[in-house]
């Protein structure tokens, strides 16, 4: 099945990367800039932010799900706008909802961490080499790539195998929103269990191609 | 020595509550080697931050060249007029030629290869260029450090204890490399110590900060043969004076 690349096989791996991909990079753009401000900088509330987002990075997915399905539901506070930009409920679009609300606090949260696990004084030493606020940013953040690199994986790990919210925000429904984990989920019920073996054996190693990529892109640094 | 690079009048610089120098007066000369030492505590590298424009004075007025510090923070072009060579060098993970480069990079040189090969000789660590920094000894890592500032030809050079904790090979290719930009080059040169044995070796003139405060400012000969403040002929006997 996985061979003969059967079409309604790829349909679901299609729509579990569009999901997964689409959520990721968002969490990434929002949680590497958010970490990184909250690893460099000191003010008020910032531990009230910290605490946040620690309860985010523990957040159930269900929980999430059941959130995101009462805000976009016709009757939740979103839904009921009818606005262009809020998504529908049973699209992809309110899945990468969801699964940006379950990943961008564990990117945040651990680019913070490596931020401030990164020297002090190398911002002060590269601000004095003539560097302008956003290059010593960047050298900072060069520094940490490798928890950098490790905060973009735990976030695609929370996301490629969640199966709660993307099940209640996507419906599962056939050719739309059915994904890896969701087919699985509802293959095995139905007593398929060849195609539920061939969705997992493809949605492992999916998450196995992503984190070699991942290592690679982490390169040298594991070099002591 | 004629021109004035730096002009301090009443600068000070308060961490809360705590006043952690006031220098009435003190002027550095354009081409000359000043030291600054004195206890640990009394302010010298904050004095040295201050003259890096990493951080404004509190009060008073400071003057680089044309340029007066009015307590915002100074402009670029200004603050790459300047360097630091800290204690402790602060090198970024990747190689020895990455690090010295950084600053010819950021600022979009066009001749980084050739001005990087010419530092690293100078410094005596060719042959490491592609080496990974980290792994580099104490000695080596504080030549790299002092090269990665040399290359981006500063019209100051601040050394922040520069030699503490080497051992006296490399503090004596340190000092020789310093020497040599001062003589050859004609970079002005802060340096701050505790070592008085450094700032005599080195210094063109010398001035002492204690608690904040500059005690004496003389040219170096005087200032370790004839003090005018006892407070400095004792810091120079190697008494305790805090």
């Amino acid at each position: 099945m996985i061979i003969s690349g059967d079409p309604a096989l790829m349909q679901i791996v299609a729509v579990s990367l569009q999901v997964t991909g689409t959520a990721l990079l968002l969490s990434t753009l929002v949680g590497i800039p958010l970490g990184s401000w909250l690893g460099l900088t000191r003010f008020l509330g910032r531990r009230l932010i910290i605490v946040l987002l620690y309860t985010g990075m523990g957040f159930p997915p269900v929980v999430v799900g059941l959130f995101v399905y009462l805000m976009l539901s016709r009757s939740g506070p979103l839904g009921a706008l009818d606005f262009p930009l809020v998504p529908r409920l049973f699209t992809v679009n309110a899945m990468v909802v969801a699964q940006v609300i379950i990943s961008f606090p564990l990117v945040a949260g651990f680019t913070m961490a490596a931020v401030m696990g990164v020297d002090p004084n190398l911002r002060q030493q590269v601000l004095s080499l003539g560097a302008t606020n956003w290059q010593a940013t960047l050298a900072v953040l060069m520094e940490a790539r490798l928890g950098v690199i490790v905060s973009i994986i735990a976030g695609f790990g929370s996301i490629i195998s969640e199966v709660g919210a993307v099940m209640m925000v996507g419906g599962n429904i056939e050719g739309a929103t059915r994904v890896l984990t969701t087919a699985i989920v509802l293959e095995t019920r139905k007593g398929n269990f060849d195609l539920a073996m061939a969705l997992g054996i493809i949605l492992l190693s999916l998450s196995f191609l992503a984190n070699v990529i991942m290592l690679r892109l982490q390169g040298r640094t594991f070099e002591p | 020595m004629n021109a004035t690079v730096y002009s301090l009048e009443k600068v000070s610089k308060t961490y809360g509550s705590r006043e952690v120098l006031r220098v009435d007066f003190l002027e550095i000369q354009q081409g000359e080697i000043f030291a600054i030492v004195g206890p640990s505590g009394a302010g010298k590298s904050t004095l040295l931050r201050l003259l890096d424009f990493l951080e404004p004075p509190t009060g008073g007025q400071l003057r680089f060249k044309d340029y007066s510090a009015n307590g915002g923070r100074a402009p670029l072009e200004v603050r790459r007029r300047v360097t630091t060579v800290f204690q402790r060098p602060v090198l970024l993970n990747t190689t020895v030629y990455g690090n010295v480069a950084y600053g010819l990079k950021i600022r979009g040189d066009k001749e980084v290869q050739r001005k990087v090969k010419e530092a690293l000789e100078q410094v005596g660590l060719s042959e490491l260029a592609r080496e990974r920094a980290r792994l580099l000894s104490g000695g080596e890592a504080q030549r790299v450090a002092l090269a990665r500032a040399m290359v981006i030809e500063p019209e100051v050079l601040l050394l922040d204890e520069p030699t503490a904790n080497l051992d006296p090979y490399n503090v004596g290719l340190i000092e020789d490399i310093v020497a040599d930009l001062n003589r050859k080059r004609g970079t002005t040169i802060v340096l701050v110590t505790h070592n008085v044995f450094q700032a005599k070796r080195l210094a063109h003139r010398v001035a002492l900060l204690l608690e904040g405060k500059v005690v004496e400012v003389a040219p170096v000969r005087d200032f370790f043969e004839a003090p005018r403040d006892p407070r400095t002929a004792a810091f120079v006997r190697g008494e305790m004076v805090y």
